[in-house]
């Protein structure tokens, strides 16, 4: 359908499923169980999951079809997370003119470094941009402090100009909606223990993000995606048999850069906030995590790698040593202790080393990230049948630079 | 195949369509506000930083968090609640409801601190946020709070802002602010290092720097001081030698080192080891000045703060029975005495379950309406109001001094005087913002 084979058809409704019904596979665990913990059907990290799924695809174009590694793509992110909360504050806090506006500046914004960067390959690239993203980072925490609030970021205040919304209510606060539909208006549906939540503002993030996606299958498949892939293979031989590779990889960039504000955008349509701490140079590491960890130049694998870390971010993050002294009160109490010292080092504020662990094992064992996991189990359950090598569609196909 | 897809088109956009034409009613009605408690419990979120620069300070406000807890539930010794002037709390949780916690951690990041809290508030069913241990934490988190419709109860946020042109009607702030570091301040400058010097300042460049820096000249100006230059050192500094040689071939005699946390033991340390403080010029002692001081930085800097002025939220060699209280149950639960991070947020959690007592409700307008213009005393810094102008608590203000000889790792402070809080009293309006109405959600 709409130009896709018949592969790439499967996987966008695989996709489309997923985004769909997230609210209630994510919450698998009844309310009240111990597991509840678990559960990550909450508005804002569904919201979370799809945002940095759209900020991951938009990296994949870019780092996957071209091998351009570029470590400063958070400073996109942040621009247009800027460009919206501007447009939102003059404007109205309708997302629309606010998601557009910041697709746009940071497109424009990504011309600009991406046509200084791309005179470089390879590591210098990478240093390129990380020194553009941290030159973004600074400017927004200090050096522009009136236009970007600097260290408290920018919330839209009751007395912003907002020309194109009606004065508010008396008592009332500024929300961001879609023609009056509340980015946070949520419906609770409750099905024995189970309570679902069903939110405004991730489906609208969702739609989008499945546009994301399936523009990025596009791509991969189009002679565009061909020749960034020639790039990737050999650079210096594409630009030999006469062709100049660098509208070409200004063109990738920039979309991957469109990719970023557009995340940045719904980041402020879902929550109302934009800070200089989304420009760091953590956070476009990040992005690279996201990709490696799903794999590289996978179609969907960043989306996944997205997920995965969001979740550990959100959900390990917030065990704490009460939480784990509960888990194993049923143990005598010298067990209890030992079990509890043993993985807290691991969750709450360690969630960062079982992060790094998960990663290198997957690095170590799964170059080709969390898909070529899938692949592997898919073909264990095909009893090891030889199914037929069709490149481009081969999920798991390209390992880690 | 095309009969599926228009069939999954048609079903999928009928989902969309629903959920957009759906607007307002698409809401929770249960309940009169956001997370009203259903059972026989009540949870509360903490949101501190438990990795990044101020993870110290967070470790000590979960410890005071959990300490509250305790308390509220009849637990341990009670703590300040047998102190505090307001006995409606009966040690029987919060108007009868066990008191359970989640805990997050903010990275010390706005973003970080805003998803921790949200899945605090759309997941855990937490009626109130606290905690935050920098401005930007606390701003963002506080308009989050607004948002969604909890109360938030600040923790150590020291800038203008958060009480000033940030300030929302669901946030509360009981930590002092910058302005008060500089009124506190400037008459002991003034009694020990005369009328007529001339200031250096080194900014920490963003909000907090800018609005202490604007605090403490705005003060020494007025009686008589005069400020030689003002320079802003980016907040990732961490050798400041560059910025004290020109402080040097300046003819001013005071430095005001604007910086907290790391930066500030790191500036100071540089100070001291160009010698600066053996310098006389214009005939007068070179003298250092730390507008913020806490015990932790206090350590961190060793030595070298022997001396040093500085204004401080609350101490734990304070002798009023509320602080005496407090260091006793503390110091018996961890073994230490309570930095001023885990006094403040303890006093935060204890004020919020003793408004919601009062007022006989969760709903975040009933307790904010508890909150506002109440006066209390006996939680370790003597009367103490929360204006309901600003949601900003204002009490005694501590100017300490590195002591000279500490006998222990925790006695690095010396209270050189409590300054009344009359006389940090300043007028709501002169920061600007707009508190807004109480938002209960839902």
């Amino acid at each position: 359908m709409f130009g896709l084979n018949k592969k790439d058809t499967r996987l966008m409704w695989i996709v489309i499923t997923m985004v769909v019904f997230a609210p209630f596979i994510l919450n698998p665990f009844p309310e009240t169980s111990g597991m509840a913990q678990f559960n990550a059907g909450y508005p804002d990290l569904m919201q979370r999951f799809v945002i940095f799924g759209i900020f991951a695809i938009g990296f994949n174009i870019l780092f996957g079809l071209t091998g351009y590694l570029s470590f400063g793509h958070a400073a996109f992110l942040g621009i247009g997370s800027y460009a919206a909360i501007w447009m939102m504050k003059l404007l109205t806090m309708n997302v629309i003119p606010a998601i557009i506006v910041s697709i746009v500046v940071a497109g424009l914004i990504s011309l600009v470094i991406g046509w200084i960067s791309l005179r470089r390959s390879g590591i210098y690239f990478s240093i390129l941009t990380l020194c553009f993203a941290m030159m973004a980072y600074a400017l927004a925490y200090s050096v522009l402090t009136p236009i970007t609030g600097g260290e408290t970021g920018l919330q839209p205040k009751l007395n912003d100009p907002r020309i194109f919304d009606a004065p508010l209510a008396a008592g009332a606060s500024p929300k961001a909606n879609l023609f009056g539909l509340q980015m946070g208006a949520t419906y609770e549906l409750k099905l024995g223990g189970w309570l679902f939540v069903i939110n405004a503002g991730y489906y609208i993030a969702g739609l989008l993000m499945l546009a994301a996606f399936y523009l990025s299958i596009r791509i991969f498949r189009s002679p565009f995606g061909m020749m960034l892939r020639a790039v990737k293979s050999n650079q210096q031989r594409v630009n030999y048999t006469g062709l100049n590779s660098k509208p070409y990889t200004l063109a990738a960039f920039v979309i991957s850069g469109m990719y970023a504000g557009l995340a940045g955008g719904l980041l402020v349509a879902m929550d109302t906030q934009a800070g200089a701490e989304r420009m760091f140079w953590t956070a476009s590491g990040e992005v690279v995590l996201m990709t490696i960890l799903g794999g590289v130049g996978t179609l969907i694998g960043p989306v996944l790698g997205a997920g995965f870390i969001k979740y550990m971010e959100n959900i390990v993050s917030k065990i704490n040593s009460k939480v784990l002294h509960e888990w194993f009160a049923f143990l005598p109490d010298g067990m209890e202790d030992f079990l509890v010292a043993v993985f807290y080092p691991f969750v709450g504020k360690g969630w960062h080393l079982t992060l790094g662990l998960l990663f290198m094992m997957i690095v170590i064992f799964l170059p080709g990230g969390l898909m070529e996991g899938g692949q592997k189990i898919a073909d264990k359950f095909r009893n090891k049948k030889k199914n037929d090598k069709d490149d481009s569609a081969q999920a798991a196909a390209t390992p880690a630079e | 195949m095309s009969i599926l897809t228009r069939r999954g088109l048609l079903k999928s956009g009928a989902v969309m369509g629903a959920g957009m034409a759906a607007p307002t009613f698409f809401v929770n009605q249960a309940h009169a506000y956001t997370n009203a408690p259903t059972g026989g419990s009540v949870t509360l979120g903490f949101n501190v930083p438990q990795s990044g620069p101020y993870a110290d300070e967070g470790a000590d406000e979960l410890r005071a968090y959990e300490l509250a807890v305790e308390h509220l539930n009849g637990g341990g010794d009670g703590g300040m609640m047998n102190t505090f002037t307001s006995k409606a709390l009966k040690g029987n949780g919060i108007l009868g409801k066990k008191v359970e916690y989640v805990t997050g951690d903010t990275q010390t990041k706005a973003d970080a601190a805003r998803a921790s809290a949200r899945s605090m508030i759309e997941k855990d069913r937490a009626v109130m946020i606290t905690g935050g241990s920098s401005s930007g934490v606390a701003v963002a988190v506080q308009a989050l709070c607004q948002e969604a419709g909890v109360i938030f109860m600040a923790g150590l946020t020291h800038s203008n802002d958060t009480t000033g042109k940030d300030k929302k009607a669901n946030g509360f702030r009981h930590f002092f602010n910058s302005y008060m570091s500089g009124a506190a301040l400037a008459p002991i400058l003034g009694a020990n290092y005369g009328k007529d010097r001339k200031a250096y300042h080194l900014t920490a460049d963003y909000n907090w720097g800018y609005t202490t820096e604007e605090a403490v000249r705005t003060s020494t100006e007025a009686m008589g001081w005069e400020t030689v230059a003002a320079v802003k050192t980016p907040l990732t500094q961490t050798d400041f030698s560059s910025y004290i040689t020109p402080v040097l071939q300046s003819d001013a005699d005071v430095l005001v080192l604007n910086h907290y946390g790391g930066n500030m033991v790191n500036s100071l340390t540089n100070a001291v080891q160009f010698g600066l403080r053996d310098k006389l010029v214009n005939g007068k002692n070179f003298e250092i000045i730390v507008p913020l001081y806490s015990r932790l930085m206090a350590k961190g800097a060793g030595a070298n703060v022997k001396g040093i002025f500085g204004s401080t939220n609350w101490h734990w060699s304070l002798s009023d029975e509320g602080s005496k209280a407090f260091v006793k149950s503390f110091g018996e639960k961890y073994g230490f005495p309570p930095s001023q991070a885990a006094h403040t947020t303890y006093v935060q959690a204890i004020l919020y379950a003793d408004a919601c007592e009062r007022a006989g409700t969760f709903n975040p307008c009933g307790v904010a309406e508890a909150l506002e213009g109440f006066e209390f005393d006996g939680m370790g810094n003597g009367p103490t109001l929360y204006r309901a102008e600003d949601h900003q608590c204002f009490k005694d203000v501590l100017v300490v001094k590195g002591k000279e000889n500490p006998t222990s790792e925790f006695d690095l402070l010396e209270i050189v005087e409590v300054t009344p809080a009359a006389q940090v009293t300043y007028d709501a309006s002169i920061f600007g913002g707009e508190l807004g109405a109480c938002n209960p959600g839902a």
